[in-house]
């Protein structure tokens, strides 16, 4: 009834080829916005920045960015941890390096170092391919975390091996360092995340996009008709490894503040965020959003109830998330092996038909 | 020859061992990966499983101990026995074959015809699963893990080697472990040839991993050699699990060897048993001598981490398939 395409009526190329088509979806995306920028900053506190709202934040972009490369190229990369290090430690030596600099600009810089040090690591992709690569990734995701473990350039000879975010002001409010503000700090990632997921979007949309499907879908047909693989795959590479620097840096800045390298950005967040690429759906923006807030929420509302409600000791809990993880990850994978996007998307069909049957 | 090479030696002796267990825990992925088609991830979390599960059953710990203490406010730990080693190793390959059955009626009976990305990540799901599963039933202190192998250094070897250098050259030294490791993954790797050249199971699997539709149209049963496949990966992963448990303990990074095997894997070949061997003992000597000669004086020490990896990503852009993989032939 309310959720047609008829009696909308396109009077130019610019509104036939829109992201929402349907009145609907942009009113509700324009609410969604309203709500995130105008209502949520001033009920947020500390317990939901840190808890969900922050991380949340955070893994979307790095979702994004590994469904860039893995959803939309079909490259399946096991070493998001070690692009999130790169980012993290690029953002560091600047802030050291240039204390003048805004933390926008940090945080952008950050992004286009791991992008460099992307299409380095993506060069394989040209010549080893499938699970190959995958294992191939990981071989990033060693040698970079190793790296900054052991030249002590990268934590400026700092004694404890860690990285400490210094202070950082916008508009004369603190967002890094220890005085902060939720409701600060929150707008800030709020603000990089949104204008990375509309880039992400269109980037997806447009011809880069068909290019990089085209190589996921056959990547020696997407030859034949004329896609460069190269150019293709190494700019996926690129524009995934500058999503997941950026996710990267602002995990440390905006959320740890202190950080050592094995322990943030290990093996175990690669997987993380490839969880909730395949969970949210391959080859979707909204997925990777659906995604992230799955993994971040589950563990939390777990660790709620069997802690909170039924007060068991933490290593269980901890043991028993484990087997719920793995337990849910088989379960959807079986049901839905589209993800969290396929469901959203059988619902908006089912919607478009609504209240009729056919 | 000087104390420096023969210390060289040493390094790259022990490499070799070290190359036996990997490409033993490799052994274990190629076996799946050629009858299903599924990158198992989750082969280094059934080593540690069943570590966990030997030493539970062998000092008679209540299996979910702790779970049933913290809901029914019980002081229950261990049953008050210990088993004999070999019947211990027996029941655990007992509980592997249900594991086996398990994951295949749970599992990939649900996932066949998906695509591989998506088995993988339910292979990673299943380790996740089992790793906690593990810990719940067994607790996740570190273990010590005791069936009777010989530890410590071979005095044998070390005195009838002492010869070969100077004055300060006491012989080389290895340890017993590994050389039991290395005799024992002989063996497996000898039985499994025999069972899959002539046995009819046996032969039933070659022809599984040649072409799935071509040996379901002469009558063999896919699952049952799922089931078959998943229980051998699984006695692999005991035998991965009583070596590697033995040497340092029973505990949660027993399950990384996973990762160890993984360059391994890529560099022999995803499809190749031969490849696993050839491949491990590459990467055990590699690592090794990389650290020994260039990276403990000029780098800083602990690069085992990465060189394996490095090593088969630069094999790997010269020869896409491995060292004994199948050749990529593809088609539009």
């Amino acid at each position: 009834m309310f959720y047609r395409e008829a009696g909308d009526f396109k009077t130019s190329y610019a509104d036939d080829s829109q992201t929402f088509p349907i009145k609907f979806d942009r009113y509700r995306y324009w609410v969604v916005l309203a709500f995130a920028f105008l209502v949520v900053p001033f009920i947020i506190n500390d317990y939901w920045l840190n808890a969900v709202v922050l991380p949340f934040l955070i893994y979307s972009v790095a979702a994004i960015g590994l469904n860039i490369l893995t959803g939309y190229c079909g490259q399946v990369s096991l070493g998001s941890g070690g692009f999130m290090a790169v980012g993290a430690y690029a953002c560091y030596k600047f802030m050291t390096s240039f204390p003048g600099m805004d933390i926008f600009s940090v945080i952008l810089l950050s992004g286009f170092v791991t992008a460099a040090v992307g299409i380095l690591f993506g060069l394989p992709s040209l010549r080893i391919k499938g699970f190959y690569l995958a294992v191939a990734t990981l071989a990033a995701q060693f040698f970079l975390v190793w790296l900054f473990n052991k030249v002590p350039w990268f934590y400026n000879y700092s004694a404890s091996g860690q990285i400490n975010a210094p202070e950082r002001t916008v508009f004369g409010y603190a967002v890094t360092g220890a005085e902060t503000q939720a409701w600060a700090v929150y707008l800030v990632a709020l603000v990089i995340v949104v204008l990375l997921a509309v880039i992400a979007r269109n980037l997806t949309r447009g011809s880069l996009g068909r290019k990089w499907m085209a190589i996921r879908d056959m990547d020696i047909a997407a030859e034949i008709i004329g896609v460069n693989p190269m150019t293709a795959k190494l700019s996926a590479f690129a524009i995934s490894s500058f999503y997941v620097g950026i996710s990267g840096a602002m995990f440390f800045v905006l959320y740890l503040g202190a950080v050592e390298v094995g322990e943030a950005f290990g093996i175990g967040k690669s997987f993380i965020i490839l969880f909730m690429v395949i969970i949210g759906g391959l080859g979707s923006i909204f997925g990777s959003f659906a995604g992230a807030a799955f993994m971040v929420l589950m563990p939390v509302l777990l660790k709620n109830v069997m802690v909170g409600q039924l007060g068991w000791a933490t290593d269980l809990a901890a043991h028993f998330e484990f087997v719920i993880v793995g337990g849910l990850i088989i379960v959807f994978l079986i049901l839905e092996p589209h993800g969290l996007a396929q469901l959203w998307r059988l619902a908006k069909e089912k919607l478009r038909l609504w209240p009729f049957p056919h | 020859m000087s104390a420096g090479f023969y210390y060289g030696m040493e390094v790259f002796l022990n490499g070799l061992m070290t190359g036996v267990l990997y490409s033993l825990v490799a052994l274990g992925f190629v076996l799946i990966f050629k009858s299903s088609g599924i990158f198992n991830y989750a082969q280094g979390v059934m080593a540690l499983f069943a570590a966990l599960t030997l030493v539970g059953l062998q000092d008679g710990q209540v299996p979910f101990a702790h779970l049933i203490n913290s809901i029914f406010g019980t002081q229950v730990h261990h049953f008050g026995w210990h088993l004999p080693a070999l019947l211990a190793i027996l029941l655990t390959a007992g509980v592997m074959v249900i594991l086996a059955i398990v994951v295949e009626r749970y599992i990939l009976r649900h996932l066949v015809n998906q695509p591989d990305i998506i088995l993988f990540m339910a292979t990673i799901g299943l380790a996740y699963f089992m790793e906690g599963f593990g810990d719940l039933m067994w607790g996740s202190e570190i273990k010590k893990l005791d069936v009777g192998i010989p530890q410590g250094g071979n005095l044998w070897i070390e005195e009838s080697t002492a010869f070969l250098g100077g004055d300060d050259f006491y012989g080389f030294y290895l340890d017993s472990l590994d050389i039991v490791a290395a005799v024992f993954a002989g063996l497996l790797v000898l039985s499994l040839v025999l069972f899959s050249q002539y046995t009819k199971t046996g032969r039933a699997l070659r022809a599984v991993a040649d072409d799935h539709q071509a040996a379901l149209s002469v009558g063999i049963s896919l699952r049952f050699i799922w089931v078959v496949v998943w229980s051998i990966a699984g006695f692999i992963a005991l035998v991965a699990g009583i070596m590697w448990g033995s040497k340092s303990g029973v505990q949660f990074s027993l399950s990384l060897i996973a990762l160890k095997a993984l360059p391994v894997l890529m560099l022999g070949g995803f499809t190749s048993i031969p490849g696993a061997i050839v491949g491990g003992l590459i990467i055990g000597v590699g690592e090794k001598m990389f650290e020994f000669l260039i990276g403990a004086p000029f780098l800083g020490g602990a690069t085992e981490n990465w060189f394996a990896y490095m090593l088969a990503l630069v094999f790997l852009v010269f020869r896409p398939q491995g060292l004994f993989g199948d050749k990529i032939i593809e088609r539009v």
